[in-house]
C-alpha cells in the first residue's frame, strides 16, 4: 500500500509529468487562457492517459514480448492510443452525451499529447506491474490537470490584472510564469525518494 | 537551386519552428540542458523530418484523403524507430541522456505539421529540403537554448569548463528551461523586427 502512495505522491507533485518532465507542453501552453476549459482538457487527459496507459501495458506483455516484436514498440503505442481516443470518442457520445459536450472537443488533440506515449513508454521503462502502472498513470494524469489548471488560474490573472511589457506578451510571459510554477513544484522535491 | 536555399533559410529563419511557430516544446524544452544533447535531439528530429517528408510527398497521391493522418504518423513512427535503433546502436550515451524523447519524436507536432502542410502538396525534392530547413532550424534552436543553459548552469560550453564552481544550478533544472527559452524568444523578436525594418 505504502508503494502505491510513493508512486501517487511522486508522480503528482514530485516529478510532474509537465513541470519537471516536460511532456505535454502544447496542450499545456496551448489550452491554458480559461480555467473552464482547462478543467476540460485536465478531464480529458486523465482518463485518455490512464486508459492507454492499460491498454499499452497488456499489448506490451501480452502481445509484442510473446512474438519478440519490442522494435514495434513506438509503432504499435502510437496506432494503439490514436485508435483509442476515437474509441472512447464514439462510446462517450452514445452513452454520456453530457459528458461528451464537456470532454469532446479536447480528445482529438489528445492523440498528439506527448504525455500520453510518453507515460506509457516510461511504466513499460520502469518494469511496472499492471497495478502500479494503473497508479502511475492515473497520478501522472492528474499531475497534468493540476499544473494546467493551476496555469490557467495564473494566465487569467495575468491578463486581467498586469501591465505586460509589448516585447513580452503572448508566449515569452506564458513560458516565464510556467516557469515560475516549476520553480514551486521544486518545492515538492525531497517530500520522496526515488 | 536559389529557391532550394530560399526553402532551407526559410525554415531556419521565417518559419522557425521554435521561436516562430512554437511547435515541439516538449523535447525543447527537456533536452536542452547542455548544448551537445539540444544537438544530437536537433539533428535526430531533422533526419526524421527529412525522410518523413520524402516519404510522404511520394506516397501522398496514394493514401485516401480520410486515412490521411493516421498513415503520416505510421510512415512517422517508422523512421523514428529507424532512428532509435540507430542510436541505440551507435550512441549509446546520447541515447540515454536523450532517453524517452527520442520515441516521442512521432508526437512532435513540427514533423506531422510539415508533412500536412508541405510534403502532401509538394515534390519531393522540395520537401527533402524543407525538412532540412526546419530541422536545421529547430537544431540551431535547441542547440543555442542548450548552449545558453549550460554556459550559466555549469559554467561550461559543450562539456568543456570555463570557470570553476558549479553554476547557477537553476539553469540546468526545469524552470530555467522556461527562462532561457523565455527570454530566446525576445531577443528573436527584436532581432527579426531591426532585421526586418532595415
Amino acid at each position: 500500500m505504502e508503494e502505491y502512495v510513493l508512486i501517487l505522491i511522486a508522480a503528482i507533485f514530485v516529478n510532474n509529468v509537465v513541470l519537471s518532465q516536460f511532456l505535454g507542453i502544447c496542450p499545456f501552453l496551448g489550452v491554458s487562457n480559461k480555467v473552464s476549459t482547462s478543467l476540460g482538457m485536465g478531464g480529458a487527459v486523465v482518463f485518455v492517459l490512464t486508459l492507454s496507459a492499460i491498454v499499452t501495458y497488456l499489448i506490451q506483455n501480452f502481445i509484442l514480448v510473446p512474438l519478440k516484436i519490442e522494435y514495434m514498440q513506438t509503432l504499435t503505442f502510437i496506432l494503439v492510443i490514436a485508435a483509442l481516443v476515437q474509441m472512447v470518442e464514439i462510446i462517450l457520445k452514445k452513452v454520456s452525451p453530457a459528458l461528451y459536450q464537456a470532454l469532446g472537443i479536447f480528445l482529438p488533440l489528445i492523440t498528439t499529447n506527448c504525455a500520453v506515449l510518453g507515460i506509457a513508454i516510461l511504466s513499460i521503462q520502469k518494469t511496472y506491474s499492471l497495478a502500479q502502472t494503473t497508479v502511475f498513470s492515473l497520478a501522472s494524469g492528474a499531475g497534468f490537470a493540476l499544473a494546467l489548471i493551476l496555469f490557467a488560474g495564473l494566465r487569467e490573472q495575468l491578463d486581467l490584472t498586469s501591465n505586460v511589457p509589448k516585447q513580452m506578451k503572448g508566449f515569452p510571459v506564458a513560458l516565464i510564469t510556467a516557469g515560475l510554477l516549476a520553480m514551486a513544484f521544486m518545492g515538492f522535491g525531497g517530500i520522496v525518494k526515488l | 537551386m536559389k529557391e532550394r536555399i530560399q526553402i532551407i533559410l526559410k525554415g531556419i529563419f521565417r518559419e522557425n519552428p521554435t521561436f516562430v511557430l512554437v511547435l515541439g516544446m516538449c523535447p525543447t524544452l527537456a533536452t536542452t540542458s547542455s548544448a551537445i544533447n539540444g544537438l544530437s535531439m536537433g539533428l535526430a528530429t531533422a533526419f526524421v523530418l527529412m525522410l518523413s517528408n520524402m516519404t510522404i510527398s511520394l506516397v501522398g497521391q496514394l493514401i485516401p484523403d480520410k486515412v490521411r493522418i493516421p498513415s503520416y504518423v505510421v510512415i512517422i513512427a517508422a523512421f523514428v524507430t529507424v532512428v532509435d535503433l540507430l542510436m541505440a546502436g551507435y550512441l549509446p550515451d546520447i541515447h540515454n541522456t536523450l532517453g524517452i524523447f527520442i520515441p516521442l519524436i512521432v508526437v512532435n507536432c513540427i514533423v506531422l505539421a510539415r508533412a500536412e502542410s508541405f510534403a502532401a502538396k509538394n515534390g519531393a525534392v522540395d520537401s527533402v529540403f524543407d525538412g532540412l530547413g526546419i530541422g536545421l532550424g529547430f537544431t540551431l534552436a535547441l542547440t543555442f537554448l542548450g548552449f545558453v543553459r549550460e554556459l550559466l548552469g555549469s559554467y561550461s560550453v559543450f562539456g568543456h569548463k570555463l570557470a570553476s564552481g558549479d553554476g547557477i544550478i537553476l539553469f540546468i533544472l526545469a524552470p530555467g528551461a522556461f527562462f532561457v527559452l523565455a527570454y530566446l524568444m525576445i531577443l528573436f523578436n527584436i532581432v527579426k523586427k531591426k532585421f526586418i525594418k532595415k
